[in-house]
């Protein structure tokens, strides 16, 4: 062993440290959904007679497929309306620096700060007024509205980035700002795009305040929704509450390893101004 | 051009009708519901001036839930910072497995906190709970840890930190990447210990990176819900309450919007308060240096 090895031997604990700390969790979640109910040996313990069984129980009573279906749907089109509505949004705030433009910013920027706890009571009334309690249409534009200013900054500060040469040019030929955005500024956007579809992809996906308000029906349960009234009603049968906590993660954490560039890229954009 | 400036602000008339009708209208009308009686479903209600604010000064359960909702904003604020730098400083040196570390401590950050929370609740509960059996090898007795408040407040803090401490880690190693090489080799010329060199170098280059991660955790922490009504929902009695879980609690639980209104309001002003004073003073260094 030479002197360099030997002196970083004391990564070993520590890396041994973050493992234990980071992987039990899922060690623990995993090795509870493969258990029968009646095995009450410890949590670390691997089950003796793995089973299936937990997870035939999630998705027969706990309706987990369908709420996995039901958050996908609401992702997909609250991530669908946030990038449309952001990035049109973003683009004359980026072009036209008027003083109704940068009093416009400042409202955006104000309204990022409202943070949505504290508006939680009269949001909720304000949806009761238009019917938008139980309907897919208001958890959607809530998640959209909430989920817009960050969107809107991110796109801005992209746009911004792009010579403003290529408008003036489309401009001179001829081209409506229309056009213009849909033709000369989108296919620029590629990346920032894949941004702000991770980020808020995954906060609407992981969503439970708003839709612990919004939807009460137990039809439209989302996959949080659908987990928390798991754990709370069958007490007893922890183990299928733990396989349906298993399938509700199990996507993202496969999208995360999949795409990691992009998740980490895309929070460090959003963080640093 | 001014006609055609006139036709690109219409884009985005979508988000401003979007923020004025579930931001700002709701905002007003939160403000003047805290100054009813409302109880959430009724049609009439009676002004009550500003009652719902005096009753919050003598409420056990509001001053619980403020001091909490403080303790989960700096807490895990101080935690995260703390713990994702030094997660950063050991994770930017050259060794294998390094990637693989970063990404087992980045994976929590994409989960959501409900479910991490259950996750958890099998480590803390007092029946074959994993902490026992741990604690148990060890011959000690099994603790019921979430039965009381003040254990309870910090083991929800410490979960929160764990679960986040990845969003400080990723954004001090960007900074750290940022920092060039050439000031550590100016410093290793004239002589300066590695102590000074993290003070003189690393820190002051550090600080846009430590302002937005605070800032991020801090905002974090204040709006904690999700894992509390997870692990405790409040409990036992309100002594893990955070004011946002309280809200929900006075809202649906004892039916009472206009007080509810109230302590969300109450949580604006001091999410408002705390974080504009932590950016100006990270601002301010940031400037000194």
């Amino acid at each position: 062993m030479n002197k360099q090895t030997k002196k970083n031997l004391w990564r070993m604990p520590v890396l041994l440290v973050i493992f234990a700390v980071y992987l039990s969790p899922f060690y623990i979640l995993f090795n509870i959904s493969l258990k029968p109910v009646t095995d009450l040996s410890s949590h670390w313990k691997f089950p003796g007679s793995p089973t299936l069984d937990n997870f035939r129980t999630a998705i027969e009573q706990g309706e987990i497929l369908s709420a996995l279906l039901h958050s996908f749907f609401i992702m997909a089109a609250a991530v669908f309306l946030i990038v449309v509505v952001s990035s049109l949004a973003a683009y004359p705030l980026a072009r036209n620096r008027s003083r109704l433009n940068r009093g416009v910013k400042s409202f955006i920027l104000g309204i990022m700060m409202v943070p949505p706890l504290s508006i939680l009571v009269p949001l909720y009334s304000v949806l009761v007024d238009i019917g938008g309690i139980n309907k897919y249409w208001g958890i959607i534009l809530t998640l959209l509205t909430f989920e817009l200013p960050m969107a809107i900054f991110l796109y801005t500060n992209f746009i911004s980035s792009i010579p403003t040469a290529l408008d003036e040019a489309a401009a001179i030929d001829g081209c409506g700002p229309v056009r213009a955005f849909f033709y000369i500024i989108l296919p620029h956007l590629k990346s920032v795009t894949a941004s702000v579809v991770i980020l808020t992809g995954i906060h609407c996906w992981n969503d439970y305040q708003f839709s612990l308000y919004i939807l009460q029906s137990s039809e439209m349960r989302t996959v949080t929704l659908a987990i928390s009234s798991f754990f709370s009603q069958t007490t007893s049968n922890l183990n299928a509450a733990s396989a349906a906590a298993f399938l509700a993660i199990f996507p993202v954490v496969v999208c995360f390893l999949f795409l990691q560039k992009y998740f980490i890229k895309g929070m460090v954009d959003s963080a640093v101004k | 051009m001014k006609k055609r400036a006139g036709i690109m602000n219409l884009f985005y008339v979508p988000a401003i009708v979007l923020f004025s009708v579930f931001v700002l209208y709701p905002l007003m009308k939160g403000i003047f519901l805290s100054f009813t009686n409302w109880n959430g479903y009724s049609q009439t209600y009676k002004m009550v001036g500003i009652n719902n604010y005096i009753r919050m000064l003598d409420d056990q359960n509001v001053h619980r839930a403020f001091l909490n909702t403080i303790i989960y904003g700096v807490g895990s604020t101080v935690l995260q910072n703390l713990l994702g730098l030094a997660l950063a400083l050991f994770l930017n040196q050259k060794f294998r497995g390094r990637s693989l570390t970063r990404t087992i401590v980045y994976l929590p950050v994409m989960l959501a906190p409900l479910i991490m929370g259950y996750i958890m609740y099998f480590f803390f509960s007092f029946n074959n709970g994993a902490m026992n059996d741990l604690i148990g090898i060890f011959g000690r007795a099994p603790v019921d840890w979430l039965a009381d408040g003040r254990r309870g407040v910090f083991i929800l803090t410490m979960v929160n930190t764990l679960q986040f401490v990845g969003i400080s880690m990723v954004l001090y190693l960007a900074g750290l990447q940022g920092i060039p090489d050439m000031y550590y080799e100016a410093a290793a010329i004239d002589g300066v210990k590695p102590g000074q060199e993290f003070r003189y170098i690393t820190l002051p280059l550090l600080m846009p990176a430590i302002s937005s991660s605070v800032t991020i955790n801090l905002i974090g922490g204040l709006k904690l819900f999700d894992i509390i009504m997870a692990l405790t929902s409040g409990g036992p009695g309100y002594d893990t309450h955070s004011l946002s879980t309280l809200v929900r609690r006075t809202y649906f639980g004892s039916e009472n919007a206009g007080y509810a209104s109230a302590i969300g309001l109450v949580s604006f002003v001091l999410i408002m308060v705390l974080s504009n004073i932590v950016v100006k003073c990270l601002e301010k260094k940031e400037v000194d240096l």
